[in-house]
């Protein structure tokens, strides 16, 4: 299954539930109903694809399709004891409503966790949101009128896209490489787009671990962004859920620190570093883009959990936050390791694919005659799932590659998934070329015929150097 | 009664199942049955021997439940089932059985070739591909024998597109079939007991048009029940479509695809079990002639306790 909000709105009913009564939806009922349905809700997501995500839910397959963080490495203990001083402590102000912003208390410990990433921002300058995913929602919201252009990656962050059209925009993707999205792409756009009279109303990124291609953008391209971002006076959205889930690497500086806040709005989680369930991320932005999101989210939901946002609260106070953070590091690098092992050991040569130094993602690309939807088909048949490449990007492009996630699996699990769906693209690898009678040379040619050529087991949670590779 | 309605499984149209089978299970309450709802798996058989239901509603799609595997079981089982028996559904759902049996019978069907992996693999099936390419003209359909809905369904309209609609195709089954397209209109009956339901017309938008995905997206493809077609057109039509149900030997209910060409109807796909979904056109075209939901859950339900003799392949 995909990441928790890309996933498909019918969840599956228990056999046991009570079953809620409905007068049948009959075909004229559908097309009552679709007379008023808004312009918007047209852009809809191919239902092949959700279809076949509905079998990744099933126990025996091995889901490398979600977002998902481990959040069964949390303590349950203290999960606990935080819980109950809050319904002994504060069970009233726990249970009301709070201010749309956020609480202070919630903004300070906001303010921790991006001071350990390098920024100082002002306590002003914050709003907390339910969820990461509601901050781009809003910014949308308050920035795009239907038609209006924003750019982002591409790839892009799937759960984005929908977003960002169901308010209608325009959206540009820029290549990405190695060193994250494409800054003379973006210039090009940019001078186009002017030349055109149009004017871009923000630039979305993922500068660190990139969603869903795992990398990061040089320290050059940072600074070039942040200037043309002036230049243009055009706004960066910089979404970094994960940017504290380094694995190895010298950190890049937030484009938010390299802009002081100016154009650059930043867009950050407690998903992946606490909790995805309690639902808490948050934007820094100057205030009058703060006031208007405001609004938006006061129209919105009135304001985030306040039971969480005491939960949090209560858990910086523990003030082992940053420790739980290095667990996480320790067993997602182990994850990281062994997945790429399992590619070097079990995807042909004609595959290349991304080594995040970071994050939770690896994007593998295929031969361009493979279409990973119909191979999402036949993985299934080994049970074994991943992200079609298709859904990061409005365009179509991203046919031919996949998104991979080791967060969510263990070592064991990551290497038979990996190993499954190594042997799926062979088999159809082989089939081209005999139909073709084409051999096609691996892009990957230079891949070291290493010791693991025979069948062996995972390297466990050892960290393994791995031979670098240029995709 | 106890009826036991299956659903699920591991088929790529498992989504499809479930809404199919939630609706079922609503109408079988609504007519005082009891809905035992039951997702295929490993304890299938276990399950069924516990609950012992009197009859057993199939609202699977796809390999496994519409292929003649679960009306095996329950035939061994002793239980009586909705929908086509053993062998009608394995002829549906092996689309290149199923266009041998129509030739034969002189039904019309459009020209096709079909290889397994194994053809290409071992014994050199790619240096064919001119002469059926030569044979079948373009643009020609690529589709995995035994898929249902559009899954793997694949246009290519000149000769460097075969080989990535065959791997793409390859993907969902280990048989494909590559297919003369025939340009006309997409046409749908449906066949309940023996009668032949209002014709549906699918439309699909002039952008979508070699998009099969397009066609189960509401808002891209519009259906039209009953389709504009002369009476006798329409006659026509629904002959051939019971004429193929028949010769199938489809009983209780399916829903017969065609296309609408120049030289008339030619037949497409027989689905043994159509889905039943609110936006389904099985229940559309019920509807179109006065069949509600419930009574068309009720109407096939009575047809499996009137199923001829066992077909089971072991003595009783």
């Amino acid at each position: 299954m995909t990441d928790p909000r890309e996933r498909e709105d019918r969840p599956e009913r228990p056999l046991d539930a009570p079953r809620r009564r409905r007068a049948h939806t009959t075909s004229r009922d559908l097309e009552r109903y679709a007379g008023l349905f808004a312009r918007r809700t047209q852009v809809m997501r191919s239902s092949a694809m959700r279809d076949l995500m509905a079998i990744t839910a099933r126990p025996e397959v091995i889901s490398l399709a979600g977002g998902l963080p481990d959040t069964s490495a949390f303590p349950a203990d203290s999960f606990a004891a935080q819980m109950t001083r809050i319904a002994h402590e504060s069970s009233a102000e726990a249970l009301q409503y709070g201010p749309t912003d956020g609480f202070e208390e919630t903004k300070a410990c906001i303010v921790e966790v991006m001071e350990a990433e390098g920024m100082a921002p002002d306590i002003d300058d914050l709003i907390v949101t339910t969820g990461g995913q509601q901050a781009i929602d809003l910014i949308t919201k308050t920035l795009v009128d239907p038609g209006d252009p924003v750019i982002c990656e591409a790839p892009t962050y799937p759960g984005a896209v929908p977003t960002f059209c169901s308010y209608e925009a325009e959206v540009h993707h820029v290549s990405t490489d190695d060193d994250g999205m494409r800054i003379d792409e973006l210039e090009a756009l940019l001078a186009k787009l002017r030349a055109d009279g149009r004017r871009p109303k923000f630039i979305y990124s993922v500068p660190s671990f990139q969603n869903p291609a795992g990398v990061t953008m040089s320290e050059e391209r940072r600074r070039r962004l942040v200037e043309l971002a002036r230049e243009h006076e055009v706004l960066v959205v910089e979404d970094s859920p994960y940017g504290l889930l380094r694995y190895d690497g010298e950190p890049q500086p937030t484009l938010y620190s390299l802009d002081g806040g100016d154009y650059v709005l930043y867009l950050g989680t407690f998903s992946k570093i606490l909790s995805p369930g309690i639902r808490i991320g948050w934007v820094a932005a100057p205030p009058p883009v703060l006031d208007k999101i405001g609004l938006g989210k006061q129209a919105a939901d009135l304001c985030t959990s306040t039971l969480t946002q005491y939960f949090v609260r209560e858990y910086f106070a523990g003030g082992r936050w940053f420790e739980y953070i290095e667990d996480l590091i320790e067993i997602y690098r182990a994850r990281r390791d062994a997945m790429l092992e399992a590619l070097e050991r079990h995807f042909p040569p004609q595959a290349e694919w991304t080594r995040p130094e970071g994050g939770m993602f690896i994007w593998a690309t295929l031969p361009d005659y493979i279409d990973t939807t119909d191979l999402l088909a036949k993985a299934l048949r080994e049970n074994v799932a991943f992200v079609p490449g298709r859904a990061a990007y409005v365009d179509g492009r991203g046919a031919s590659s996949m998104r991979l996630n080791f967060s969510a699996s263990k070592e064991e699990e990551l290497w038979e998934g990996i190993r499954r769906i190594g042997r799926v693209v062979s088999e159809q690898v082989d089939l081209y070329e005999t139909i073709t009678g084409e051999h096609t040379v691996g892009r990957a040619e230079t891949r070291p015929a290493g010791p693991g050529d025979e069948p062996e087991e995972p390297a466990g949670g050892d960290v393994v150097p791995m031979p670098r590779r240029r995709s | 009664m106890r009826v036991a309605v299956l659903k699920g499984g591991s088929s790529l149209e498992r989504g499809v199942s479930l809404r199919s089978a939630a609706r079922v299970e609503d109408a079988l309450e609504e007519l005082g049955h009891e809905a035992i709802g039951i997702d295929v798996g490993q304890d299938l058989v276990d399950r069924l021997r516990s609950e012992r239901p009197d009859v057993v509603f199939i609202a699977l799609h796809g390999p496994g439940g519409e292929d003649g595997t679960v009306q095996e079981l329950l035939e061994i089982l002793g239980l009586p089932y909705t929908g086509p028996g053993v062998a009608a559904c394995a002829l549906c759902m092996d689309k290149v059985a199923a266009k041998h049996e129509m030739r034969t019978a002189g039904l019309p069907t459009s020209d096709w070739a079909a290889f397994n992996a194994t053809a290409f693999r071992e014994l050199g099936a790619a240096d064919t591909l001119d002469e059926i390419e030569a044979r079948l003209g373009f643009p020609l359909v690529v589709k995995p024998a035994s898929q249902g809905s559009s899954l793997g369904v694949e246009f290519a309209s000149k000769r460097e597109e075969v080989p990535e609609a065959l791997v793409a195709a390859f993907s969902y089954d280990d048989r494909v079939l590559l297919e003369r397209y025939v340009s006309g209109r997409e046409l749908a009956v449906s066949v309940l007991g023996s009668e032949a339901l209002p014709v549906v017309e699918a439309i699909p938008r002039e952008e979508d048009f070699f998009n099969f995905e397009a066609r189960y997206e509401i808002g891209r493809t519009e259906y039209v029940c009953p389709a504009e077609l002369g009476e006798s057109e329409t006659r026509r039509v629904q002959e051939l479509a019971t004429r193929t149900y028949e010769m199938l030997g489809c009983s209780g209910f399916a829903r017969v695809d065609l296309i609408l060409g120049d030289d008339g109807p030619e037949v497409l796909e027989v689905n043994a079990i159509p889905g039943l979904t609110d936006t389904s056109l099985f229940p559309m075209a019920a509807e179109a002639t006065g069949i509600g939901f419930t009574e068309l859950v009720e109407r096939i339900l009575a047809s499996a306790r009137d199923r001829p003799a066992s077909e089971a392949t072991l003595p009783a």
